[in-house]
């Protein structure tokens, strides 16, 4: 891998116009990657995932080297109907599109900060694996107190051109003081056997809200890493919901730290998993300052010899008092084959703090089937309807109205 | 009132801090093969067991120290301990209780273990291990009687060779992890204990162990197997006088309950925890665990760990037989510079298998605490259920408490339910015991004892008594 790595490494510089101090620091983050290789279970952090091993199983060799010169045509048919939205896409990784069209442009800037790398507390060699390989980096800084009049929706969209590629993806959000942001991550995947390796990183000022929906409905044959790091200030608030389900294997890591009192976060997740689908959320949410708050509600359904797994933590540092951190997770396990990890972590240093978390796993209910069925359902419909349920309890935690209906109707969980 | 305060006076200062002056005879210096034979010959051992042991030596050469805990300690130099240490006077051994060194049986006086009356009176037989081998065991003629052998593991190997040689090892191999294949090799004494099939054991069975020599690790090993329909509570008491360096204690104990079998185990832990800035203590390495191997067999931990500069510990338990079940309660408490690292497996492997965790934990001062446990119900494990309680106490904000739990389903037709929680003492509950006339101190010890109450209940009656005032002692100055 080593060779190859080295290989692709320089074919993709080629045709940047980097600076000989740019090309030493991606250098430096490739050989770091060279040297830790992809993560392995050896790693506590990946002890349920291990990604080298799936890599290896799934997609064996991988390139590395993306020919971005030429630009890929924009398949509108994937953009979503009837809710008015701006726009960034990407196409094998390439961004092609970025539209703000419902918004005041003085109030939105765009920054390349392409020569920039990123550094996080908590992350692993595939944060040197994307500092090495991104090639357009972009900052989206929204302005002091403009609050966006549409969602913006990121299109990730691959297609059958790719396979068996490595695709590093990179973003900024900068939201300054009173500023709001309501963020939807949609995958389109008609590729087979591609690894992403998508790094995003929030800075949330004063009073800022940002809300982040992550969908990876479509089934696809893709293995996905996705790192989300949040900075919160004083009084901001952070909403993240995950559905997971589409792709062979995915991982999201939400790592947020809570750095001004009154700073809130609040995670959401939901697996629906089958077909051998092997699915991970890692969160760690630091309350760093006093009178932070935490939510996290995890649940999943698993069939098919699926398998997911939740690593939650809560860190609580000694000056954090006050802080009110909860977390729980819940799952169904459909399928004798079927798998659930969990791993809810609380590691606390203050002592006026209230932190609990739950963790529950089984089957689906024999007497609430029952007592449907004896209603006149049939076992089919109970069993929907109860799972239907379970999920909905996540979905409805969604604060944004628009945003809750689109996704209820994505999944087609019926009310 | 002026009773209790005397009591606690009298309890402040680790009481058992004392050491006794008694000659001892020890091994070389040090961890080689001949330190292991020559261990093995003054045992006067058979020939498999020396090979059982320089087995686990040669496997423990390979080995690595895990540094994966969240307690981290200096380095331990494993050439610089003294593995055998014996009171002199043991060399030959005495027949009865009367011909024991009195400056010996003094020691447990002070520890407060009733070796001849109140033994009798309490109905407790004691094999007590002073160092590392074991003084004298009581109340042996009741037991022999029933056919239950409870005796120092070095006399089982002597004269109960068929079982020893066929348990010994099985649920914690040689090839287990650092300290236990340490053990493995080194072990000096310990209990053992077999109650025949259908019987149920008279009386609670118990060990106190004591570290009296400097310098020394206490590498006890404890085998207890419950044949076909027997019961036996077992109980193990700890403490270790008062010196500056740490000592390190990395004890071995497997439990083997076969079909429809119960066994009981409890642990108040009270080490020398080492003084208020922390220095000097013991290590507190211990690997327990249990086997339930046959069906409808039951194994259930308690542990009320107050003692030891660090406590680094998971009992477990291995579900393998039908419908078993097994139990973990546990009070673990740290003041001062103390720090724990404790919790428990469950491992589900037979199907209908039930496991339940019980965990408090209270920290204090500059001291840390970690509850780390799994649960694993396996692919065949239909029907298991699992649940899980941990909750912790801070008491200030140089402390920490942390849980960190590993749940694994791989079975759908079980479930799993976990909970924790982490919590201070709410002022409303002070105010509310203050103002009906308790002083800080006693408002603190009577809802720490509320919040414990839990595992304390499982304790057989006597333990149960000191415990309770381990609990209040432990915290002492803590609160204010």
């Amino acid at each position: 891998m080593k060779e190859q790595l080295q290989k692709d490494f320089y074919n993709s510089i080629k045709n940047l116009s980097l600076s000989q101090k740019d090309i030493e620091i991606k250098k430096f983050c490739l050989d770091n990657f060279i040297d830790k290789g992809f993560p392995n279970r050896k790693e506590e952090d990946w002890k349920f995932s291990d990604l080298n091993q799936i890599i290896k199983n799934n997609i064996g060799e991988l390139s590395f080297y993306n020919d971005q010169t030429s630009t890929n045509k924009v398949d509108t048919s994937v953009f979503v109907d009837g809710l008015e939205h701006n726009k960034i896409v990407f196409i094998n990784g390439r961004i092609e599109k970025i539209d703000f069209e419902y918004e005041k442009k003085d109030q939105i800037e765009i920054i390349d900060q392409s020569e920039t790398i990123n550094e996080f507390e908590n992350s692993n060699s595939l944060s040197d694996l994307n500092n090495a390989f991104t090639n357009k980096c972009f900052k989206i800084l929204v302005k002091k107190g403009y609050q966006l009049a549409k969602p913006l929706i990121i299109y990730h969209t691959t297609n059958s051109k790719i396979w068996s590629k490595n695709i590093n993806l990179r973003l900024n959000f900068e939201l300054d003081k009173d500023s709001s942001l309501r963020l939807i991550d949609l995958f389109n995947d008609a590729s087979e056997k591609n690894f992403l390796n998508i790094f995003y990183n929030f800075e949330l000022k004063e009073n800022a809200v940002l809300k982040n929906y992550k969908v990876d409905k479509l089934e696809n044959k893709n293995i996905k890493y996705s790192f989300n790091n949040i900075d919160q200030d004083k009084n901001s608030i952070s909403e993240t919901f995950i559905l997971s389900s589409g792709s062979n294997f995915s991982k999201n890591e939400i790592n947020c730290n809570l750095n001004g009192i009154y700073a809130s976060a609040f995670v959401n997740g939901v697996f629906s998993l089958n077909n051998d689908k092997h699915h991970e959320i890692r969160s760690i949410i630091n309350h760093l300052t006093e009178n932070t708050k935490s939510y996290q509600l995890i649940k999943s359904v698993l069939d098919e010899n699926s398998k997911a797994v939740y690593q939650g933590k809560i860190f609580v540092n000694s000056d954090a008092q006050k802080t009110d951190g909860y977390q729980l997770s819940k799952a169904i396990l459909l399928n004798k084959e079927s798998e659930f990890n969990a791993k809810p972590e609380l590691e606390i240093y203050a002592d006026d703090v209230k932190c609990s978390h739950g963790s529950a796993s089984g089957s689906l209910n024999e007497d609430s089937i029952f007592y449907l069925m004896s209603r006149g359902l049939s076992y089919q419909q109970s069993r929907e309807l109860l799972i239907n349920g379970f999920l909905l309890d996540v979905v409805e935690k969604i604060t944004d109205s628009e945003i809750k209906n689109l996704i209820k109707n994505m999944i087609g969980i019926k009310e | 009132m002026d009773n209790r305060q005397k009591e606690i006076n009298n309890l402040k200062d680790y009481k058992y801090g004392f050491s006794t002056d008694i000659e001892n005879i020890q091994a070389p210096k040090g961890l080689n093969e001949d330190v292991i034979k020559f261990i093995s010959n003054i045992k006067k051992e058979p020939a498999w067991m020396l090979e059982f042991r320089l087995k686990a030596f040669e496997r423990f050469k390979a080995l690595k120290e895990p540094d994966w805990q969240k307690p981290k300690f200096p380095k331990i130099d494993y050439q610089d301990l003294y593995y055998y240490s014996a009171p002199k006077s043991m060399k030959d051994k005495p027949k009865s209780l009367d011909e024991l060194d009195p400056k010996l049986l003094e020691t447990y006086k002070k520890l407060g273990i009733p070796l001849q009356e109140q033994a009798r009176l309490n109905g407790i037989a004691v094999d007590a291990v002073f160092d590392s081998v074991s003084v004298a065991t009581t109340f042996k003629d009741e037991l022999t009687k029933q056919g239950i052998i409870f005796c120092p593991i070095s006399e089982a190997i002597q004269n109960h060779p068929e079982l020893v040689k066929k348990y010994l090892g099985s649920v914690i191999p040689t090839s287990d992890h650092f300290f236990a294949t340490l053990n493995s090799a080194v072990f000096t004494d310990g209990s053992f204990v077999y109650i025949p099939e259908g019987v149920r054991c008279p009386m609670e069975l118990s060990t106190y162990f004591r570290i009296n020599a400097s310098n020394t690790g206490q590498f006890e090993r404890t085998l207890i197997i419950a044949d076909k329909g027997s019961y036996v509570s077992y109980l193990e008491g700890c403490t270790a006088p008062m010196r500056d360096e740490n000592q390190l204690h990395a004890a071995n104990v497997e439990l083997i309950a076969l079909d429809d079998a119960e066994i009981k185990y409890s642990t108040v832990q009270n080490w020398y925890p080492g003084d208020q800035d922390g220095k000097g203590g013991i290590y507190n390495f211990v690997t327990k665990r249990g086997l339930c191997k046959g069906k409808n067999s039951k194994i259930s931990w308690t542990q009320v760990e107050t003692g030891s500069a660090i406590t680094w510990k998971y009992p477990s338990c291995i579900l393998k037989g039908d419908n078993s079940v097994g139990e973990f309660y546990s009070i673990a408490i740290t003041n001062n510079y103390q720090k724990a690292d404790t919790g428990t497996k469950m491992i589900h492997l037979g199907k209908n298998t039930k496991s339940k965790i019980i965990s408090k934990g209270i920290s204090a001062g500059s001291s840390d605490m970690t509850y780390r446990g799994l649960v694993d119900i396996s692919s065949k494990a239909n029907n298991s259920t699992n649940y899980t309680q941990c909750d912790s106490l801070l008491m200030g904000n140089k402390c920490g408490a942390h849980t960190v739990p590993y749940i694994k389903n791989k079975n759908s037709e079980s479930n799993i339910a976990h909970e924790a929680t982490t919590s201070k003492i709410s002022e409303e509950q002070l105010h509310y015991c203050q103002q009906r006339g308790l002083n800080p101190e006693e408002a603190v010890g009577l809802i720490v004892n509320g919040f414990c109450k839990e595992v304390l209940q499982q304790l057989p009656m006597e333990f149960a008594v000191e415990a309770q005032k381990l609990v209040g002692i432990s915290l002492e100055g803590s609160v204010g």
